[in-house]
């Protein structure tokens, strides 16, 4: 959080840090709807393996994506530790199941390093840049390619 | 607000005003001969005309103005509205509609049918006009009772000119210079004489009698006259009051409409006379309205516009009903002098009559009219709906845990949870009440299907209507319309016969169609009866079985032959329109009704006639379902869809083939659907003997038992949409939130059985062997 009171009066954009194993990730905060623990999912048939299953938010129905399996990644086992970043894409809202969210960042746009040049499709798909923090690497990722439906739509 | 709201308003004001129209022409067919009837119907197409010439929208408003005119003329009772008269009118409404809606959404109108119309109204408003020229010429209403023309008198006029002579009055030309001195030197041939007298509404709508006058005054060389009889002692002045009125002289070659139109958007907020004055006798009618006017004159009862004999008059339909009576007195004693009370008395006889009408109005406007409503963005209802079907979850969650913790349960906690449940079920009840809406639209446009249908095929056909205030969510009526119309269609097309046929069948010629609507258990139950000729059963039957539906030597109840016309193939083969029963596209009615959540039944008896009765939810957000656990998930599987559940016995399932099973049920054999394979949540079948079978009928009619593992009871679920943040799922039909806050499905029977058929439910999975 000292990064962050360093930075709050320079302006630029924040974002919101997490952790899925030992890597870091953030998102674009005004994409973040609210954080909220985990529950247990309805499982939805036919879904793609990332897709945990649907829960109930407020009312709506909320489908919930394993990150991690999503970034082509070990698949989650939730606990109760675990926890859902609620995101909305235009007008879809979705959550992301992850392990803990770790920091709210204040950076500015030259703070975004250009992801290193590599040939995965974890790279070409959806980091959209890299961040050095104090020591750390937080990788920036695209939610909309995230999103299943994007990707259904893109296939 | 930008214009495109201002215009979104005045349509969906077109939409209540033609309603209004609509219902007011057919209760005048229905033999209501009330001038406020008249009155309503008239302002309705008045409404529109004048938000039209607002926007610009010449078309509508051209139609509108001859529309009004004819209905003028009915109004001023120079048109008799018989059932001829408002067959004209009824199809005006509708091509009004029509043009309202193209002025809208774009599009195009049928020309030749509003042009042929348009020469129908005129023709009615000159033609069945009594036959003095005078009023021929003046289609406005009081320029009818001239002083010249002598129109048909009402009864009570009749009596009230019938009693001074018996009393041995003689008929005097009036002089208007018996009124001396206060009148203006009169210009030497006026054309017109228009007394305006605004109500304080004028000028609260901002409209401004100055200004009124100033048009005025273009159309030719006038005189004007103020009376400022009514203007009170300056302490007993209410500042918005509106104490003056204005006679004015004017001579114009523009003619009365033009006169009129001056005071068009200020019509319905002044008193308004234009009366076409002619050379010489003309002038009688200049002095009669005189506010001091002491003699008996018959148009003493013009008084009323100065000093209102009913008292400061401030109900519109009062003012109406008054000016019935004068207007009636006009007609009647015409230039007659009456010096006698005997026409004061007829007259004020004739006043509290219509003052009676006009009380009466009320009252039966205050049960008609809706009480006062408010538009609201469909949005906030229901976003307000899903809070309270949340509060409604969070209530029983809460309830449950209360229960867990709390082993007395005789604690204050529990008692107020059982008030918070009693709330929250009247909350839920109100809120879901706001989408409610009587089915009254609905029903009204079907009686112009009605008509449009009679029309084509020459046949003569009443619509009954019963119920139109039952209310149903709104979604619901929205989607009523098409399947309604089809079957409207159907009975009028293919149910009922020619009138020659009827009237050899000893029926009578005009064939009714009947819509009923009503409540039951906790649905909206829609009846469409006809009396016609009831389905031909010998064709329906040799249809299928040249269709290949059944087989030739079938042994099928009457019922289940009935049933045969809701099959698919009875609505492509191009010869069903010659059938006698019916047929066309009624698959696709029947699918309709089914995609609401109802069913349709048919019941039909040879030469009777036919009834369908449709059965649908009174709202498409809750829907009644079956709970079941299918491989440890729970489902919710809708009511409607299920025939009957059983307990299948190890002899009655037979294997066929490799994969596939039969159940046989009462002799017949019904494939098995593994429900939890079909959505993989399992990887091979269950074994159906540890399950509960639900057998389903789909909308091609087919049967399947549904395999689920167990049936954990019947909900009331409210329905959620997987789309809104999701993908639409294979299977699904959408979702619901049980009473533990957790997420369950609703399963899709349709595409589960359709699935079980061959049609594989997702493009990775074939799950073609699965059933």
């Amino acid at each position: 959080m000292t990064y962050l009171a360093k930075n709050l009066t320079n302006g630029g954009r924040e974002l919101i840090a997490f952790r899925i194993g030992n890597q870091e990730f953030c998102v674009n905060v005004m994409s973040v709807r609210e954080i909220r623990g985990w529950t247990p999912a309805t499982p939805m048939p036919h879904a793609p393996q990332y897709v945990l299953g649907v829960i109930n938010l407020r009312g709506a129905v909320l489908p919930i994506i394993d990150l991690s399996a999503r970034l082509g990644m070990k698949p989650a086992e939730p606990t109760v530790r675990h926890v859902i970043i609620v995101t909305q894409v235009k007008n879809k809202v979705v959550g992301l199941l992850v392990e803990a969210v770790s920091d709210i960042l204040t950076i500015k746009d030259e703070d975004i390093q250009p992801t290193p040049d590599m040939s995965s499709e974890f790279v070409r798909t959806f980091a959209r840049g890299v961040l050095a923090i104090e020591g750390r690497m937080i990788c920036l990722i695209e939610l909309e390619a995230v999103f299943p439906q994007t990707e259904s739509e893109a296939a | 607000m930008d214009m495109n709201e201002i215009k979104e308003i005045f349509f969906q004001e077109c939409e209540e005003q033609l309603a209004e129209l609509e219902s007011g022409l057919l209760r005048l067919n229905d033999g209501d001969r009330d001038p406020e009837t008249v009155n309503a119907v008239f302002r309705a197409v008045h409404s529109i005309k004048g938000g039209a010439g607002a926007f610009g929208l010449d078309d509508l408003v051209s139609f509108a103005h001859v529309f009004e005119t004819t209905l003028d003329c009915v109004r001023s009772n120079k048109l008799e509205p018989t059932q001829e008269v408002l067959k004209v009118m009824l199809k005006s409404a509708d091509v009004l509609a029509d043009l309202t809606n193209v002025a809208r959404d774009g599009g195009s109108v049928d020309q030749a049918r509003s042009a042929q119309l348009i020469r129908e109204l005129e023709a009615l408003a000159k033609g069945e006009a009594p036959p003095a020229a005078a009023t021929a010429e003046a289609p406005a209403p009081r320029a009818a009772a001239a002083p010249k023309a002598a129109p048909a008198p009402k009864p009570a006029a009749v009596a009230a000119v019938a009693a001074p002579n018996d009393q041995g009055f003689v008929p005097v030309a009036f002089s208007f210079d018996d009124f001396g001195g206060e009148e203006e030197a009169v210009i030497e041939h006026p054309a017109y004489e228009v007394v305006f007298k605004p109500k304080s509404e004028l000028y609260t709508k901002g409209n401004e009698a100055a200004l009124l006058l100033r048009d005025l005054s273009r159309l030719g060389e006038m005189s004007i006259h103020c009376n400022m009889d009514s203007l009170p002692p300056l302490d007993q002045m209410d500042p918005e009051a509106a104490y003056f009125s204005w006679k004015v002289s004017i001579k114009t070659d523009k003619g009365e409409d033009a006169v009129r139109s001056v005071f068009e958007f200020a019509e319905w907020d002044c008193e308004l006379d234009v009366l076409a004055v002619e050379t010489g006798e003309g002038a009688e009618a200049i002095g009669g309205d005189l506010p001091m006017q002491p003699v008996p004159f018959d148009l003493s009862a013009l008084d009323e516009e100065p000093h209102a004999p009913l008292g400061v008059v401030e109900e519109e339909e009062q003012i109406a009903a008054a000016q019935e009576a004068v207007a009636a007195a006009q007609t009647a004693s015409n230039v007659v002098q009456m010096a006698g009370s005997a026409s004061r008395a007829a007259a004020a006889d004739k006043g509290a009559a219509a003052a009676a009408a006009a009380a009466q109005n009320n009252a039966q406007q205050a049960s008609s009219a809706a009480a006062p409503t408010i538009r609201v963005d469909l949005d906030r209802v229901d976003r307000l709906i899903n809070l309270v079907g949340e509060l409604v979850i969070n209530q029983a969650m809460l309830s449950q845990s209360v229960i867990e913790n709390d082993s007395n349960g005789v604690s204050s906690i529990n008692m107020g949870l059982e008030e918070l449940q009693q709330l929250t079920r009247e909350i839920q009840d109100s809120v879901m009440a706001i989408r409610a809406q009587p089915v009254k639209p609905v029903f009204q446009r079907m009686a112009r299907t009605v008509r449009e249908i009679a029309d084509i095929t020459g046949k003569s056909v009443r619509l009954v209507t019963e119920g139109e205030n039952t209310e149903v969510d709104k979604t619901v009526i929205d989607k009523l319309a098409e399947p309604l119309t089809h079957m409207i269609r159907n009975a009028v097309d293919h149910g009922l016969e020619m009138p020659e046929k009827r009237l050899a069948a000893g029926k009578s010629a005009e064939g009714t169609v009947k819509l009923t609507a009503k409540h039951r258990s906790g649905r909206i139950v829609i009846e469409l009866s006809d009396d016609g000729a009831g389905i031909n059963r010998e064709k329906v039957r040799q249809k299928a079985i040249d269709n290949d539906l059944i087989a030739a030597d079938a042994n099928l109840s009457d019922e289940e032959i009935d049933n045969l016309i809701f099959h698919a193939g009875f609505s492509t083969a191009d010869k069903v329109s010659d059938l006698s029963g019916r047929g066309v596209g009624m698959d696709v009615v029947k699918r309709s009704i089914q995609a609401l959540g109802g069913r349709i039944n048919i019941s039909s008896k040879p030469g009777q006639g036919s009834v369908f009765t449709m059965s649908l939810p009174l709202t498409l957000a809750v829907l009644d379902g079956m709970v079941v656990t299918v491989a440890g998930q729970t489902l919710v599987v809708p009511l409607t869809a299920i025939v009957e559940t059983l307990q299948p016995d190890a002899a009655a399932i037979h294997s066929f083939g490799a994969t596939q099973r039969l159940i046989s049920i009462r002799n017949s054999f019904c494939p098995l659907v593994d429900v939890g394979r079909i959505l993989n949540f399992r990887a091979t079948q269950a074994n159906p003997v540890e399950g509960v079978a639900l057998l389903v009928e789909s909308e091609g009619g087919g049967q399947r038992a549904l395999m689920v593992d167990a049936i954990q009871g019947q909900r009331q679920v409210v329905i959620k949409s997987l789309e809104a943040n999701y993908t639409h799922v294979p299977g699904i039909a959408a979702a619901t939130i049980l009473g533990d806050g957790r997420v369950a499905l609703i399963l899709d029977v349709d595409a589960v059985v359709s699935a079980s058929r061959g049609q594989p439910l997702h493009l990775e999975t074939s799950l073609a062997a699965a059933g």
